[in-house]
């Protein structure tokens, strides 16, 4: 099976063989840790997980939110939370962090170590020539050109570059961690503030303010004059819909307070989109018991998956998913600035979570059925 | 604009069908790209369009417009189209406590009981144009273009409400001024146990009320990578003939438009 063609798109960037430089006077913001989609020059930042990233075309899209729908015992999405804000603080982007069940710093020490040699090592093994050594196997006496090239994967991979990969059994230095600046909203302790007249409850309403008093002060709607370099602002909010912020959508059939998560959501999707910022929303969609508004929610929000882990469930001993650890549902796919979107091969993906990786791939394959068939 | 959807509907920006209330829903689907079409469809044939934009950004639909061949920053310079911008005003009314002027359409936000009349009011104002225009140009007959509708069921509005509005929108812009509207409803799967307040029902209010209804939904022998989806187009028939015409089509959505064929005929089967 060959490798997809979205991988050797990104690593053209890390195999330079040639000196070329392409001059580019680009008028796209140059942000550290942001690249352009190839689809339609949208700028995007990885989510952590590069897997992930190509099931959702690349990357995220700086302005759009990406809704997780949380598996039954919150392991895996809390897992992709924390890859998210690892991911900013190692391109050094600006990070939020909300919850309301545990402290963001507790979540913030949690955060794995990224495999720095992973990409040291393979720009070194690029500029060196490789001598044919019999005594390593690994070297290639005929194909010597591939020497350098990544091996090939059945896992969707993207640049890495981009992307980075993070080693799961170890926690991040604290100075890596400390260097990245990290605001924090931690519900428990704030002061509920009543505000008759907003059709919000309070927690969604002081959430709202915070973030954008972050997105003002620090300038990333383009307020304050440019004094210093752009950068992009990672929302990370935890469990949103959970009794913990003050709503009953997850706990009763008829909730009191049906639209405030949806009026929160459509806020931030204002505020996400006149900011450079990206939002990760975890929703314990499991307790909801009214369809309809999870249909809602991720109307509401741009790119939407479900996790749905294995664990408890009788799927485990399944011998078809012996191999993983849940599968993942891609509920939506956003179509921005143009009319078309990213259109996924196929629909039944399976993840699994390795010390090293978080890898996604293809449960089987699509029926061979398109418009440009090779013959056989 | 799409040339294959023109001739579906009999229609082409030199004439088309004035009065006409167009419903575009979908269910588990996006049909914003028929959204795009009419709005450029519509700017094309010269007719002043409200459009009011909830859900996404202005440079959204600018960006898909300039595919398409238009220029939304032109025609709002122009006087040609009045833009709502739903995402950034909200944020004033819902964070700010913001109560001036311009953000009067948007008052349901505040008091999602108290129903669409400021909307009403924005859109009335809206499609009535001034006798003498500053720059003595004239377009032709008013459109409307919402997208979407049932975002506001999210925020709060009642169905019944929202039926009311666009009662008084058919009025004002199809019978009164004889121009055209078009709505976009997004709606959920059929539940057995309906709520009440479903876009469900909105949708069966809305189709109860328009001319012509484009629904669009995935394929129902499951998800297929070339053809995006099936497009149901139904027709309410005036006159003597008592049935409703209703074709099925099935689309592909490209980079700059999309094409419509009968169902079996997609180039990835044949």
């Amino acid at each position: 099976m060959a490798a997809p063609v979205r991988g050797m798109i990104g690593s053209t960037s890390i195999g330079n063989t040639t000196s070329f430089q392409k001059k580019t006077r680009s008028k796209l913001v140059s942000i550290p840790g942001t690249r352009p989609s190839v689809q339609n020059g949208q700028l995007l930042v990885s989510s952590g997980v590069s897997s992930l990233d190509y099931v959702i075309g690349g990357g995220l899209a700086v302005g759009t939110l990406l809704l997780v729908e949380e598996d039954h015992y919150d392991s895996y999405s809390r897992m992709l939370l924390k890859y998210f804000l690892a991911e900013g603080v190692v391109c050094g982007h600006e990070l939020f962090l909300a919850s309301a069940r545990d402290h963001p710093d507790d979540i913030m020490q949690e955060l794995p170590s990224p495999i720095v040699d992973d990409v040291a090592g393979m720009k070194i093994s690029e500029g060196q020539s490789q001598p044919s050594d019999p005594e390593n196997p690994d070297t290639m006496k005929i194909a010597w050109r591939y020497q350098n090239q990544p091996k090939v994967q059945t896992a969707l991979a993207s640049s890495v570059r981009f992307g980075h990969y993070y080693d799961v059994s170890k926690t991040m230095e604290p100075e890596l961690r400390q260097a990245a600046k990290c605001h924090s909203f931690y519900q428990l302790q704030e002061t509920p503030v009543v505000t008759a007249s907003s059709p919000l409850p309070s927690p969604y309403h002081s959430l709202l303010k915070s973030i954008q008093t972050v997105i003002r002060k620090e300038g990333f709607d383009g307020s304050t004059p440019q004094s210093k370099v752009r950068n992009v602002l990672r929302l990370g909010l935890h469990s949103l819909g959970s009794v913990l912020w003050g709503d009953d959508v997850c706990c009763k059939d008829n909730p009191a307070h049906c639209h405030a998560l949806t009026t929160f959501l459509y806020i931030l999707r204002g505020l996400l989109r006149t900011s450079l910022s990206v939002a990760m929303v975890t929703v314990p969609s499991h307790l909801t018991q009214n369809r309809a508004v999870m249909g809602r929610i991720i109307r509401l929000s741009d790119t939407a998956i479900a996790l749905e882990s294995f664990k408890g469930s009788e799927k485990e001993t399944n011998p078809l998913y012996k191999d993983y650890h849940g599968l993942l549902h891609v509920r939506q796919l956003p179509r921005l600035n143009c009319l078309s979107c990213e259109v996924p091969d196929t629909k039944d993906l399976a993840f699994k979570l390795k010390r090293k990786q978080f890898t996604i791939e293809r449960l089987h394959l699509p029926p061979d059925l398109s418009e440009t068939t090779v013959s056989p | 604009m799409f040339p294959e959807l023109n001739s579906i509907l009999n229609s082409t920006p030199d004439s088309f069908k004035s009065s006409d209330f167009i419903l575009v829903s979908d269910r588990r689907a996006d049909a914003s790209f028929l959204i795009h079409h009419h709005l450029s469809f519509y700017l094309r044939a010269g007719c002043k369009v409200c459009f009011l934009g909830l859900v996404q950004s202005f440079s959204h639909y600018s960006a898909v417009g300039q595919r398409l061949g238009v220029s939304l920053a032109q025609a709002r310079e122009k006087g040609q189209l009045v833009f709502l911008e739903g995402l950034k005003n909200s944020i004033g009314v819902i964070l700010q406590e913001d109560t001036s002027q311009e953000t009067q359409p948007l008052s349901y936000l505040r008091t999602p009981g108290a129903g669409l009349e400021g909307l009403f009011r924005f859109v009335e104002s809206s499609v009535r144009q001034s006798g003498d225009g500053d720059a003595g140009e004239s377009w032709g007959p008013p459109v409307l273009l919402i997208d979407d509708l049932s975002v506001l069921l999210s925020l709060g509005v009642s169905v019944g409400a929202i039926l009311d509005f666009t009662l008084y929108c058919k009025a004002t812009v199809c019978s009164e001024l004889q121009g055209n509207m078009v709505i976009l409803v997004r709606c959920e799967e059929e539940d057995a146990d309906d709520d009440e307040e479903g876009s469900n029902l909105l949708q069966r209010g809305l189709v109860h009320q328009c001319n012509l209804a484009l629904h669009v939904e995935g394929l129902p022998t499951g998800y297929c990578r070339d053809i995006h989806g099936q497009m149901e187009v139904w027709w309410r028939q005036e006159g003597e003939t008592i049935c409703n015409r209703r074709k099925i089509f099935h689309f592909k959505v490209h980079d700059k438009g999309a094409s419509f064929f009968a169902r079996g005929t997609s180039s990835a089967v044949l």
